[in-house]
């Protein structure tokens, strides 16, 4: 497992700005990831949030401003979704991560596959990496379920884990996870906070973005809140206690109501 | 750690890929050999078979993977014509076999490379782009061959006939095993090569498999250029085999394609196919025919089984929990209810 990272930041974005023609959607964000920091990027619909994560991974460059990658600069002319994959930033999409109707084993390999010279799949040694990453990584512990599994046969919060163990076995440095348990039972939800400690104990990074934040107090260890394309506050989980935060959010968006 | 209780399905018992379907042909072919002895019980029936059925199980087969995909292709049945008249054509002018062989395949590919293009980068829907190739090149073939047969008689002499639709040992027809080694390939391709995982997960799902780093375009053009290279391999077999060239030789066989693939178990929803279900889907397609003939319904009845077959296969796969995804118990209460309400009413 990658404990010591040679870098103190996996991801860092200074004075970051997005325009989308006369709409300032990102306003001077200054933003960073440790090496082994889970961030709850907290805000409301709007605020910014997907903005950032768009930048972070490549889809689109910043207007302005400036971003690092494991500490070294990346010109934002040549960063794209490509080499973030390259840099070790996988995004796990709520819905968008995997094939439904496919065996779990072609799941984690897709577009990586492990193959014989011509091109062929060599399925037993996927198969059996893939029983290592369902058991070893993410502590998989579904009934019934095996590498054979369709992925239709799973639950949301077992497709998520399914989704980071894979970006976690191609050695993604950070994970972002784009509102993980949006739309799910507090049964799974659990299931998916589970496997984001699994991130954690792993030595990696993630970024857990969310508006629900009782789930995202109990995994993260900092808390970015965002609001209309700038970050209003930042939180260590040690100087602040659920309750406090969440009368924080609920103060803050009364304010932002009366203004 | 009890790793067991999480390895895949036991290897002993392997699950055998479109049992319900051969064993609805198995029915099929019993229930003709009681109500039609004379014909079902001799080998002939069974040669004729395979002389004619391997031209639209090479067609099923390709035409499987782009249905894997989430696509589909309505050209094939111009491809037949336009490429069997580059075969005829050639071979008419130059007395040589291969390099008209080889040119009317290249005509396939190009055919299946310009459908690819139109619906990988232009983005028009598969079916309506391919839909205006079979005008097109079913056109074009009009124009090039003045509308007219051509008769390729002598071709009979050559090597090439006996290769593609020799009958080896005087009874069994060549085309049967390039069709059989066509279903090999694909059935290889589609369940063992990252090819085929990468088509299947383009049939599931196209933005998961972009977001995980398959090439959807260019896998989509690879997909249609291969159709319409197998498309022009079954031209030039269909060409040989009746030595003549005709207009109009392709029509007819988009319907009895497609049904083949459906009633062999491949959703029109995409992301799955079954090579081995395509397979026997043309038999049973194409034993209909002679069957009922044979069994003295006369050939009205044929198209009115074929679709009774193939209505009652899809029905078959969705019940098992295949195809449309429907699982036995939700087919089953839906009959149920449906009944229920016809009652009522």
């Amino acid at each position: 497992m990658p404990d010591n990272k040679n870098y103190k930041h996996v991801f860092r974005m200074i004075d970051v700005r997005k325009s989308f023609g006369k709409v300032e959607a990102l306003k001077g964000i200054n933003f960073d990831v440790g090496a082994n920091e889970v961030i709850g990027l907290i805000g409301d619909n709007g605020a910014g949030k997907s903005t950032m994560v768009k930048i972070m991974t490549g889809v689109f460059p910043p207007t302005s401003g400036e971003l690092y990658i494991r500490d070294k600069k990346v010109s934002h002319q040549h960063y794209n979704v490509r080499k973030a994959h390259r840099f070790g930033i996988e995004t796990v999409f709520q819905e968008r991560s995997l094939g439904e109707k496919q065996p779990l084993w072609r799941n984690f390999f897709i577009g990586r596959q492990i193959t014989h010279p011509l091109g062929f799949i060599n399925i037993p040694k996927e198969k059996e990496l893939a029983q290592h990453i369902m058991l070893d990584l993410i502590g998989f512990r579904g009934a019934g379920i095996t590498v054979d599994s369709q992925v239709s046969k799973l639950s949301g919060g077992e497709r998520q884990g399914i989704a980071i163990g894979r970006a976690m076995y191609f050695d993604a440095d950070l994970i972002i996870l784009d509102e993980p348990t949006a739309a799910l039972s507090l049964k799974e939800v659990q299931k998916v906070l589970n496997f984001t400690q699994k991130i954690k104990e792993s030595g990696r990074a993630c970024v857990y973005i969310s508006h629900t934040i009782p789930h995202v107090y109990k995994v993260a260890d900092r808390f970015v809140i965002i609001d209309r394309g700038e970050i209003v506050a930042n939180f260590q989980k040690s100087d602040i206690s659920l309750h406090e935060l969440d009368e924080f959010m609920l103060k803050y968006s009364t304010e932002k109501a009366v203004s | 750690m009890a790793k067991t209780d999480i390895k895949g399905e036991s290897r002993g018992l392997v699950r055998i890929e479109a049992l319900p379907i051969i064993l609805v042909y198995i029915v099929i072919v019993v229930v003709f050999m009681i109500t039609a002895p004379e014909t079902f019980l001799r080998y002939r029936i069974y040669q004729s078979f395979m002389s004619t059925v391997p031209i639209p199980l090479i067609l099923g087969l390709g035409l499987t993977l782009v249905v894997a995909a989430g696509e589909i292709d309505l050209s094939f049945p111009s491809i037949i014509a336009f490429s069997g008249f580059i075969f005829a054509a050639l071979y008419k002018n130059t007395g040589q076999t291969l390099m008209p062989f080889i040119v009317a395949l290249i005509s396939g590919a190009a055919v299946g490379f310009v459908n690819g293009v139109l619906v990988a980068i232009v983005g028009i829907p598969s079916i309506i782009a391919t839909l205006g190739g079979q005008f097109l090149w079913g056109g074009l073939t009009v124009i090039l061959s003045g509308g007219l047969a051509w008769n390729i008689r002598d071709i009979r002499n050559e090597f090439i006939h006996r290769l593609f639709v020799g009958r080896i040992g005087g009874v069994l027809p060549a085309q049967v095993l390039w069709a059989l080694l066509v279903a090999v390939v694909l059935w290889f391709i589609l369940n063992r090569h990252k090819f085929g995982e990468h088509v299947l997960f383009i049939g599931d799902n196209s933005e998961v498999a972009r977001v995980m780093g398959v090439n959807v375009p260019g896998t989509k053009i690879i997909l249609f250029t291969i159709m319409g290279t197998l498309a022009a391999l079954s031209a030039v077999i269909l060409t040989l085999e009746m030595a003549t060239f005709w207009t109009t030789q392709g029509s007819g066989m988009l319907l009895i394609t497609m049904a083949a693939v459906f009633i062999g178990g491949t959703s029109i929803f995409g992301g799955e196919g079954t090579i081995i279900g395509t397979f026997f889907g043309s038999f049973i397609v194409g034993s209909l025919e002679a069957g009922i003939v044979a069994t003295g319904l006369g050939g009205f009845w044929t198209r009115f089984v074929v679709g009774l077959v193939l209505i009652l296969a899809v029905a078959l796969h969705s019940a098992l929990g295949r195809g449309t995804g429907l699982s036995a118990v939700s087919f089953l209460s839906f009959a149920f209810r449906k009944q229920k309400g016809g009652d009522s009413s």
